[in-house]
């Protein structure tokens, strides 16, 4: 109805002002990308707007090796893989009860893993602190993976329940007639049915676990266990005022989000939009 | 013969208990447990070494009396006041005006605008902060080059500026994420209606105004309360942009409890920063939770 009604002049005034503004938007990430390829000296002596001499991608070297980029990035892998795949299973179960079941406490216990997602993390820092210490967990992977998995149990579960609802019951119940446990009904029956949520809301938690800066700060003080996010903050006072090695690591420690996104766009928007449109 | 539903229905059903059983274990003892423990730190002066011991609501006291608490609120209203306008509202107006469109490139587009959100903050927050810095970033030397002789103007140590210009950063990331919601919920609204209104002879503000805005009203709630939310939660960009500084102007909360109890070590006074910003978020996550409620009452 749009193209019926407007004319052709306005209507390329309103795409070139698309453009334009969505070319400004991208203006962080192309410095971003300019800074990286240039050198401090360049940059600092002849000014931001400067055409470069040369471009190298010398600084990207230079924080793998020195900045520890390259112990940094596979430690983040090392701790959102497994976190991931224990909240992804974990959350289906608790899912699949809280979507084929009426029972006592239901609601309330959906609504304590509702209300527990959008806790602001400072109200958990302390004691979670606290208990991987007398755990003696405290500086190890293991307290990452296992906060991880916890935490986003009530994102996941929220999610991955709504879209169990909408899968018709009739094809549970005839499973459950032919004499199929409720384990295998979930597993074989329920699973499968689910993996566009399940897609979804893995695209999105390994973008969340990936990027946690806060955890990582609490719970992991050697250098030697950081994932890339509390290392790249760590880059700050290793090369100071060397902003080509700082946001080279920059680029390197967001490079393994934005391939997935790339790769996986339609689930990540799917699982944005699954957890907010639903309930 | 009777069906299972019929016969969970007179007993009570093992079944969900078993498979809740581990996932609702691991969240109690992570998320809920803590939480509530927290309400008992931050009665105690523990500083993480010693003992905690159990001194009343003296801390709470400390902290209503400690100027850096207020400087810490008035920011977070700062970033509330601006998640609840300027996304929202930006993200609605891109929604609109990407929904059905037919520009060339529109996915790349949209792409394009929600692209910051897979970013981690920690990245963003260094990417802006080079952005912001007097020796070369690229503000102060557009400024040089429009003519701009005073002194090299510190975006980020300058108290009046640093935490507007933290909340920048936070928005460029925000945006996509709330254009996407309403992108989906504009997915949501009935053609019919819409065509209704267009025979009615209504304007385009009109049919947004009347038609399409009511119908969006409930992932409005959503959007805001997440708003909300997000912006209570503000610590990375904080962290890594200015710790808090200079001089506490640009602390937040969530960035003055964990100064307070990770660098200097009054972990109960810490707590009692958490659960004031628990209790400001908790009024929020409830209003959620009727949401839930209300929407399902046919469950």
């Amino acid at each position: 109805m749009n193209a019926k009604r407007s004319h052709l002049v306005p209507r390329l005034m309103v795409y070139l002002l698309v453009y334009v503004f969505t070319a400004l938007w991208l203006v962080p990430v192309l410095i971003a990308i300019v800074t990286s390829l240039r050198t401090s000296n360049d940059i600092i002596a002849n000014g931001f707007w400067s055409v470069p001499k040369s471009l190298s991608l010398q600084s990207y070297v230079d924080v793998w090796e020195r900045g520890g980029l390259s112990h940094y990035l596979p430690n983040s892998f090392i701790i959102t893989i497994p976190s991931l795949t224990a909240t992804l299973f974990l959350s289906s179960l608790a899912a699949y009860a809280l979507s084929r079941f009426h029972f006592p406490g239901d609601r309330i216990i959906l609504y304590i893993f509702v209300a527990g997602m959008m806790l602001p993390f400072q109200i958990l820092l302390l004691p979670v602190f606290r208990l991987f210490d007398a755990l003696h967990l405290y500086n190890t992977y293991w307290a990452l993976i296992i906060i991880h998995t916890a935490f986003q149990l009530g994102f996941c579960t929220f999610v991955l329940r709504n879209y169990m609802r909408t899968i018709p019951g009739e094809l549970l119940e005839a499973a459950r007639m032919d004499g199929c446990g409720e384990f295998r009904i979930y597993a074989q029956i329920m699973m499968p049915l689910s993996l566009p949520a399940l897609a979804a809301v893995a695209t999105l938690e390994f973008t969340w676990i990936f990027n946690d800066f806060i955890w990582a700060l609490i719970l992991i003080q050697n250098d030697a266990l950081k994932p890339v996010t509390t290392g790249l903050s760590s880059l700050q006072g290793m090369f100071i005022a060397n902003w080509p090695a700082i946001i080279s690591g920059a680029i390197m420690g967001t490079m393994p989000t934005v391939l997935v996104f790339l790769l996986l766009q339609r689930y990540f928007i799917q699982g944005l939009t699954l957890g907010a449109t639903k309930g | 013969m009777k069906t299972s539903a019929q016969q969970s229905r007179r007993t009570i059903p093992l079944t969900p208990y078993l498979f809740l059983i581990l996932p609702l274990a691991l969240f109690l003892m992570w998320v809920i447990g803590p939480m509530v423990y927290s309400f008992y730190l931050s009665l105690t002066n523990w500083t993480g070494v010693s003992a905690a011991k159990f001194i009343g609501f003296k801390n709470y006291v400390v902290l209503f009396n400690d100027p850096i608490f207020y400087t810490a609120l008035l920011n977070n209203l700062k970033w509330l006041v601006s998640f609840v306008t300027i996304p929202v509202g930006m993200g609605l107006a891109l929604a609109m005006l990407f929904n059905n469109n037919k520009i060339p490139g529109i996915s790349a587009i949209k792409a394009i605008f929600y692209s910051p959100y897979i970013l981690a903050p920690v990245v963003i927050g260094l990417i802006f902060s080079w952005m912001y810095f007097p020796d070369g970033g690229i503000f102060s030397t557009m400024l040089a080059e429009l003519g701009y002789k005073g002194p090299a103007i510190g975006f980020l140590s300058d108290p009046a500026m640093a935490t507007w210009c933290i909340i920048a950063a936070a928005v460029w990331r925000q945006v996509g994420y709330i254009m996407t919601l309403y992108l989906a919920g504009l997915q949501a609204v009935d053609p019919s209606l819409v065509d209704a209104a267009i025979v009615d002879g209504c304007n385009r503000w009109q049919l947004f105004r009347y038609v399409i805005f009511p119908l969006l009203n409930p992932i409005t709630v959503v959007v805001v309360v997440i708003s909300v939310i997000d912006s209570l939660r503000s610590f990375d960009l904080v962290f890594v942009m200015t710790r808090g500084g200079p001089a506490n102007s640009s602390s937040v909360l969530a960035n003055f409890m964990y100064i307070e109890a990770f660098n200097n070590y009054k972990m109960g006074y810490g707590a009692a920063i958490a659960v004031i910003l628990f209790l400001i978020s908790a009024v929020f996550i409830f209003i959620y939770l009727w949401r839930v409620l209300r929407t399902e009452i046919e469950y």
